[in-house]
């Protein structure tokens, strides 16, 4: 894993749609160590911006570099891998869904079935490997993304607000295993609309507002002296309390 | 009324009996059917997926043409195949005209857009559901076709059994590309068709009672297998 894929850069980069501008003029810098969180109101451009970053989505304008140099538009390489708000398994048993994004990643035959293995049991499936992936209850079913996201050894894994649909004891699961994916030496890029996941799994906080970087702040500070008012009536709003 | 009652126990008798001559006729009817729908279904199939998940210029008017296609008068299916295999037509030489396997030509023809048209429908509605995960894993729009074919085999084997029931229950194309010859191209519509034509009605009528029970069995095993698929892989 070479550490040139870093700093992860957006530089002016736009997405149109429909002739709505969902992000704008969007400029921001990821370093590969520190979990980031994007944070930010419905409709901020939270998801797109991932989508860009990770190449689901060409941007109308502006570009995409990783380490200076400039990514290919639409090419996941597998240095990076995704997590989506609701996972989607193949009609195959749970090892099988964790094998074939190895196959596609071109890892040789002889190792899928070990590094397959693997990961299920470090989130937990260990015993579930044979089992049709889509009869899982949903919260299984995000692990076993996460299963196969981390088998795949991303460089960056980026996750989109992946326990939005999730009951509090499998989203306290998912959390922890992000937490152990980020500790073995994968770069962090996450969206949740949950300040207090934020709060517990953030080192860093990237806050968007109507498709701009409002600000980049490190966790600690963003939750106790927000810089921006957009990002302090959002806290306010969301946790009124404090 | 009497006649039908007398047809009709004809018929049983008939069945119940493994008439030979009837036996054949059902045998031969299952036998082009079913090859029609595997080279349908070779064919149809990775053509549908490739319209659903390719990202070519003119898949929107690949996709009408298909639908439109499943409406194909069969009698001109027949006719075009005809015209192919007559001795004056381009594939002439084969010697094919009035021989079962023009007949397997002929509803492979007919139910090919059949096949490929609903696959398409299938597979796009997955694609919809698992485009972005495709993608991020790195996946090539053949490869996903594939995944794609692969994952939904359960209504892709509903869709074969529709096509079985549309070739087996057709009777214009076998007409007239097989001639209805008996012994050697004579199938259960052509001899239905033939027989009711001369009056002969419980040969007819024990026919028709076997291909509607043919058609019943195979909507039957495609809802058991959509069934069981669903409980067992969601």
């Amino acid at each position: 894993m070479s550490e040139n894929l870093f700093p992860l850069v957006m530089e002016g980069v736009s997405f149109h749609h429909n002739g709505q501008t969902i992000v704008d003029n969007m400029t921001l810098c990821l370093d590969g160590a520190t979990r980031t969180i994007i944070l930010g109101a419905n409709g901020a451009g939270k998801s797109v911006t991932m989508r860009v970053l990770h190449g689901l989505i060409a941007p109308t304008s502006g570009r995409i570099t990783w380490g200076g140099q400039v990514a290919r538009p639409l090419s996941a390489s597998n240095k990076q891998a995704m997590v989506f708000q609701k996972p989607v398994m193949l009609r195959t048993s749970a090892l099988r869904n964790v094998t074939y994004a190895l196959k596609l990643a071109g890892v040789p035959n002889l190792e899928r079935l070990a590094r397959a293995r693997q990961a299920m049991v470090r989130v937990g499936l260990g015993h579930l490997e044979s089992r049709a992936a889509r009869v899982l209850s949903g919260g299984e079913q995000q692990r076993l993304a996460l299963a196969r996201a981390w088998a795949l050894n991303p460089r960056v894994l980026f996750l989109d607000e992946p326990t939005a649909s999730l009951d509090p004891t499998a989203t306290r699961e998912i959390e922890e295993i992000i937490a152990e994916i980020a500790a073995a030496g994968t770069k962090i890029v996450m969206t949740t609309h949950s300040l207090g996941q934020a709060q517990r799994l953030a080192d860093e906080i990237v806050f968007l507002h109507r498709g701009r970087v409002v600000e980049q702040t490190p966790a600690t500070e963003f939750f106790q002296k927000p810089r921006s008012p957009e990002a302090a009536a959002f806290i306010k709003g969301e946790l009124p309390w404090i | 009324m009497n006649t039908l009652v007398e047809s009709c126990l004809t018929a049983l008798t008939l069945i119940i009996g493994f008439d030979n001559q009837l036996l054949a006729v059902i045998l031969l009817s299952l036998k082009i059917s079913l090859a029609a729908v595997c080279l349908a279904s070779l064919l149809g199939f990775p053509i549908g997926a490739l319209v659903a998940v390719g990202r070519f210029p003119g898949r929107r008017f690949a996709t009408v043409l298909l639908n439109a296609l499943i409406g194909l008068p069969a009698v001109v299916v027949g006719l075009f195949v005809y015209l192919m295999l007559s001795r004056s037509g381009p594939l002439g030489e084969l010697g094919l005209l009035f021989t079962p396997t023009a007949m397997v030509i002929a509803q492979t023809v007919l139910i090919t857009p059949l096949l490929a048209a609903l696959a398409r429908q299938v597979i796009e509605d997955a694609w919809r559901e698992y485009q972005e995960q495709l993608i991020s894993l790195g996946a090539s729009r053949p490869r996903a076709a594939l995944t794609l074919m692969w994952d939904t085999r359960f209504s892709l084997a509903t869709v074969v059994m529709v096509g079985f029931g549309r070739a087996v229950a057709e009777v214009g194309t076998v007409m007239i590309v097989g001639g209805n010859i008996a012994g050697v191209t004579r199938v259960m519509t052509t001899t239905i068709a033939l027989e009711t034509s001369k009056g002969e009605l419980p040969l007819a009528m024990a026919l028709g009672i076997v291909l509607v029970a043919v058609v019943f069995l195979m909507n039957g095993m495609a809802y058991v297998t959509r069934e069981w698929s669903m409980r067992r892989y969601g």
